[in-house]
């Protein structure tokens, strides 16, 4: 199992990412001027605030040529992992519906979090019980999900909504408590909590590495 | 251009600015929205609606219109 994580300037969580990938695999950097991926079997765009987040976050991020590769990987069916300012990247370019906004209380927020599993055929939501709740940490500025309803009764319906904020734990005013969507394929997942830094024990949960090791084993 | 929150999204940067207007003795000012403006020079301008809804502006969350200066016509664009 071969993991890709990409490095735009401005990332800064692709060293936990890198961390995470590496506990069920080889993991290795990818620079955002690189066009090939080589031959990675999953790739995961990683948090930070990439080019600066200027314009809107993932705006610019998503005309990388690493991101152009991506886009054709994902097409493919291949395993991609958008976290935080990823999950902003993935949106901007179209693989992810949806958009990400400032927080409705304008403030960063950073805590542990609780989050209930959806009911998504995806590689990522292997290792996870449809309604079983896990603990992660969230840490963003523009992290309030919103897609127009219809697009949110399609998500629904569709089975693409991968997590949601338990009740009463919504950081940021998301649309209906969504904290990651999947593509309707189920190979693209984005979400604003942070999996990568749920690792170790010494951070008080591992929930996080589950969904790294989902993919690991879907590729096994 | 001109590019703006779409009507109906929640805009929290409006809202801060409306909070703050009593204290400051404005009153009767609502509907506050705050967006952003990108001034820009083109010799074609033909081309820059297709530049907003690719890079400038996201059409999912965002309007935009385009205003034309010293070519004495304005041009609104997002329908």
């Amino acid at each position: 199992m071969n993991w890709g994580v990409l490095q735009f300037p401005g990332s800064c969580d692709e060293r936990d990412a890198l961390h995470a990938c590496g506990l069920t695999g080889e993991a290795r950097l990818i620079w955002h001027e690189e066009r090939d991926l080589g031959g990675v079997d999953a790739i995961v765009v990683p948090g930070g605030f990439s080019y600066g987040d200027y314009l809107r976050a993932g705006a610019i991020a998503r005309f990388s040529p690493a991101m152009e590769a991506v886009s054709e990987f994902a097409s493919d069916g291949r395993p991609v992992l958008g976290i935080c300012n990823g999950f902003q990247v993935l949106c901007e370019a179209g693989l992810l519906p949806g958009a990400l906004l400032r927080n409705d209380n304008l403030r960063f927020v950073f805590r542990q979090v609780e989050l209930v599993a959806g009911e998504c055929d995806s590689p990522f939501l292997r290792e996870f019980e449809p309604g079983e709740r896990i603990s992660v940490p969230v840490k963003h500025g523009e992290g309030r999900y919103y897609a127009p309803e219809e697009m949110l009764d399609e998500i629904e319906a569709r089975r693409q909504v991968a997590f949601r904020y338990a009740p009463g734990q919504n950081p940021n005013g998301s649309a209906r408590d969504i904290a990651g969507v999947t593509n309707e394929a189920g190979n693209v997942l984005g979400l604003m909590p942070h999996p990568e830094h749920a690792v170790d024990e010494m951070t008080g949960s591992t929930d996080g590495l589950r969904l790294f090791a989902g993919v690991a084993g879907a590729l096994v | 251009m001109l590019i703006r929150p779409k009507e109906g999204i929640l805009d929290p940067q409006g809202k801060a600015v409306e909070r703050a207007l009593p204290a400051l003795g404005f009153e009767g000012i609502e509907h506050v929205r705050v967006g952003r403006m990108v001034e820009l020079e083109a010799e074609d301008p033909g081309r820059l609606a297709e530049l907003c809804e690719k890079l400038l502006a996201n059409p999912l969350i965002e309007d935009f219109e385009i205003e034309e200066i010293n070519a004495a016509s304005s041009v609104p664009t997002n329908p």
